[in-house]
């Protein structure tokens, strides 16, 4: 996907202006949090399975080639292929040439991030094959030729008239004059609209949740059921996925289940939780012909021997970006890539460039919210800081706050320079702010007084009326 | 034969130092109050958060240093403020994770090193206090107090003992209020749009007073709330339970 990340600032005034987005935004920031904590309160070894689902994925990445080889052997023995891809451009190569063989014409896609980053409609679309997303929220967003704004609702920005819209505009077998009001509606007319696209397709790609060593299996977790019509109608089957998604045994894929949903929805299971082995067996009454792994590296190895490790135990439930207070004020779009909110600000920079995501990890108070909620415990807020220590070594970080914090820290050093240094300038803002006890402007300081007083200082610094009382310092 | 008094260090903050001394003083009351000698050293200036969050790990680093020997002799360091208190007791450590020489004086501090709240309650038992304010009150959870330091609790018993004040809950208390430092002038429009949150969920909470327990937090907040034209008078938790809310207006008011 392309990226606009470095557009960060720009991006992020055109969603606080925009009207739509900030009313949805509003309802948002409730709804799935306060589902995720009944989920937790109900579950007394929470805390205890959050606990095995990281040692689990602990466990995976450091013995991640072993996993991965033997998840191989089991799809090939199951009957599938795997095709290990290094980048985004040999994944998409290998898809194309998957599909081509096909003679594919019509591929049903599931939500799947990966094939986000990767690019790979825009790449099918140039070759002739129509791609259809089938989540609807993923559907939506075809429609308006958009990008996914959450890691689970990709389309969650948007509001029942623009949903609304769209339908009118691109579902042009129904009468233009009909009410598109009722949810309900609404979705009875989607879900037509893509049975025929299931039937039709030749090929199905989906992402896969979890891959499992031990029998060669994907996961794979919706609440619409799309990912199952996708792999089970078409003649092939393709599968993407990175290489951390890797689990060691059946055992183990289960309990992250138990923190998935009840993290990502508040649901204690997705109503669709599907184990695939291989292609169809000769005594299967439906499956595809055909079933490809394509087990994608792009960056994931650079990060398994990174400070950034950690963040390969994600699960993509998103719980960090439902609990961000910076993502409830601006959206997923304004994150300028494929995942967005607390996740997307640490991935986001490994994956594309520090430069070309330098605001995301900025861009946060360390509130700490999202490791607060993360089931895998990922340290998000350390690993923000990592980032930022990492532009500051190079140079990255913007000048003004470079010499602004050399020249506090300069001070801070010395303390009797400060103590003067502090004095004058606060008993100068203090005078100014005498009167009102506050300030509505201040030069250089814009950025807070454009929407907030400045309350003025009292007017003479606590060290020096500790010293004028002759306080002790010892 | 008396126990001997406790020897806390006051690690004033420069918020504190520079924006409000009455913090300060209002700590130190306390703290004396409960029987302790207190003692605040010239060498502090800054813990050295807006660097470490920066990224500028040296400078961080450099800071810490300085605090970390001047507050070496004292029993106890008392921190009117979660994030700075976080910032000593867990970052600190962190900072000089390679370097055993450093780390074992930094593990020392973070050891001695208390949020002043909790250092009231948890350890002077409550601390003996005897106060009243009329009035009905908020308190906003800072994000590095609760998060990093499990203040919570600690604030609200403390309060629960003042006469006259009627402690409610905002909806959103533990959503951040949009200040993290230098994220507030760096993202000043996302800034503005979570402090504006915070401010109309204190207002809905129907209170005269908004509490807390970091000043950074309680600026930004006493800023956005004036900008609205509320009444609402925001104040560090200690001026209220020293009992010297007579002495200092609220933030932002005048005299």
């Amino acid at each position: 996907m392309e990226s606009t990340a470095r557009a960060f600032k720009a991006n992020v005034h055109e969603a606080i202006a925009d009207a739509n987005l900030q009313a949805v935004m509003k309802r948002f920031s409730e709804g799935f949090s306060a589902k995720r904590l009944l989920a937790v309160e109900r579950l007394p070894e929470f805390e205890a399975l959050r606990d095995a689902a990281r040692d689990i994925k602990n466990h995976v990445l450091e013995n991640l080639d072993l996993y991965l080889e033997q998840f191989e052997s089991k799809v090939v023995e199951s009957g599938g292929q795997v095709h290990w891809c290094t980048d985004a451009e040999q994944a998409r190569q290998t898809i194309l040439g998957i599909c081509r063989d096909a003679g594919a014409r019509t591929v049903t896609k599931s939500k799947s991030m990966i094939s986000e980053e990767i690019a790979i409609n825009e790449c099918l679309e140039k070759e002739g094959i129509r791609p259809v997303e089938t989540d609807l929220g993923e559907y939506i967003i075809q429609l308006r030729h958009e990008p996914p704004s959450h890691i689970i609702a990709p389309a969650v920005h948007l509001s029942k008239h623009q949903v609304a819209d769209a339908f009118r505009e691109h579902h042009t077998g129904y009468p233009s004059t009909r009410v598109l009001d009722d949810p309900e509606v609404m979705l009875a007319e989607a879900r037509a609209v893509l049975r025929s696209e299931f039937l039709a397709a030749d090929v199905g790609i989906t992402g896969a949740n979890m891959l499992v060593a031990e029998t060669g299996s994907i996961v794979l977790v919706t609440n619409e059921g799309n990912a199952d019509l996708t792999q089970t109608l078409p003649r092939v089957q393709i599968v993407v996925a990175s290489l951390e998604k890797v689990v060691p045994t059946l055992e183990d894929a289960t309990t992250i289940l138990r923190v998935l949903a009840r993290s990502a929805t508040g649901q204690e299971q997705a109503v669709y939780t599907t184990f695939t082995t291989g292609p169809k067996r000769s005594d299967d009454a439906d499956g595809p012909e055909q079933f490809h792994l394509v087990l994608l590296d792009n960056g994931r190895t650079d990060m398994l021997g990174s400070e950034f490790r950690e963040v390969l135990r994600c699960i993509r439930c998103g719980a960090c970006v439902n609990h961000c207070p910076v993502y409830a004020a601006i959206g997923g779009h304004a994150y300028g890539w494929v995942y967005s909110g607390p996740i997307g600000a640490v991935l986001t920079p490994n994956l594309i460039g520090i430069e070309e995501a330098g605001h995301l990890p900025n861009a946060s108070t360390l509130c700490g919210r999202c490791e607060n909620v993360c089931p895998m415990r990922i340290p998000l807020p350390r690993m923000l800081r990592q980032l930022r220590e990492r532009q500051y070594a190079q140079n990255q970080a913007p000048k003004a706050i470079r010499f602004g914090l050399s020249g506090w820290a300069f001070l801070a050093r010395r303390p009797s320079l400060y103590r003067v240094a502090t004095a004058i300038g606060v008993a100068t803002l203090g005078m100014v702010g005498r009167r009102k006890g506050r300030l509505r402007r201040l030069p250089m300081a814009g950025g807070w007084t454009t929407a907030r007083d400045l309350p003025a200082p009292q007017g003479r610094t606590f060290q020096h009326m500790w010293a004028a009382r002759g306080g002790r310092r010892q | 034969m008396a126990a001997p008094r406790p020897k806390v260090g006051l690690f004033v903050t420069c918020l504190v130092d520079l924006m409000r001394p009455a913090v300060g003083f209002a700590a130190v009351k306390l703290l004396e109050d409960a029987g302790c000698e207190v003692a605040v050293p010239a060498a502090q200036t800054c813990c050295g958060q807006p660097a470490y969050n920066s990224g500028d790990s040296g400078d961080a680093a450099e800071i810490a240093r300085q605090v970390i020997d001047a507050f070496e002799d004292f029993d106890y360091v008392v921190v009117p403020s979660g994030s700075c208190a976080g910032t000593i007791k867990v970052h600190y450590p962190e900072m000089f994770a390679g370097d055993p020489e450093m780390l074992e004086p930094a593990d020392r501090l973070a050891a001695r090193t208390y949020e002043l709240t909790t250092f009231l309650l948890e350890v002077l038992k409550g601390g003996n206090i005897r106060q009243q304010y009329l009035g009905v009150a908020a308190y906003h959870d800072s994000c590095s107090g609760l998060r990093e330091l499990g203040i919570k609790t600690q604030p609200r018993a403390l309060l629960s003992g003042i006469t006259g004040l009627e402690l409610r809950e905002m909806r959103t208390t533990e959503t951040c209020c949009g200040f993290g430092g230098l994220f507030c002038v760096k993202y000043p429009e996302i800034s503005e749009k979570m402090v504006d949150a915070k401010a109309s969920d204190i207002i809905a909470t129907d209170v005269d007073t908004l509490l807390g327990g970091d000043l950074g937090c309680l600026l930004n907040i006493a800023g956005r709330l004036h900008r609205r034209d509320s009444k609402i008078k925001v104040r560090h938790v200690a001026e209220v339970l020293a009992g010297m809310t007579d002495e200092v207006p609220p933030i932002g008011e005048a005299e």
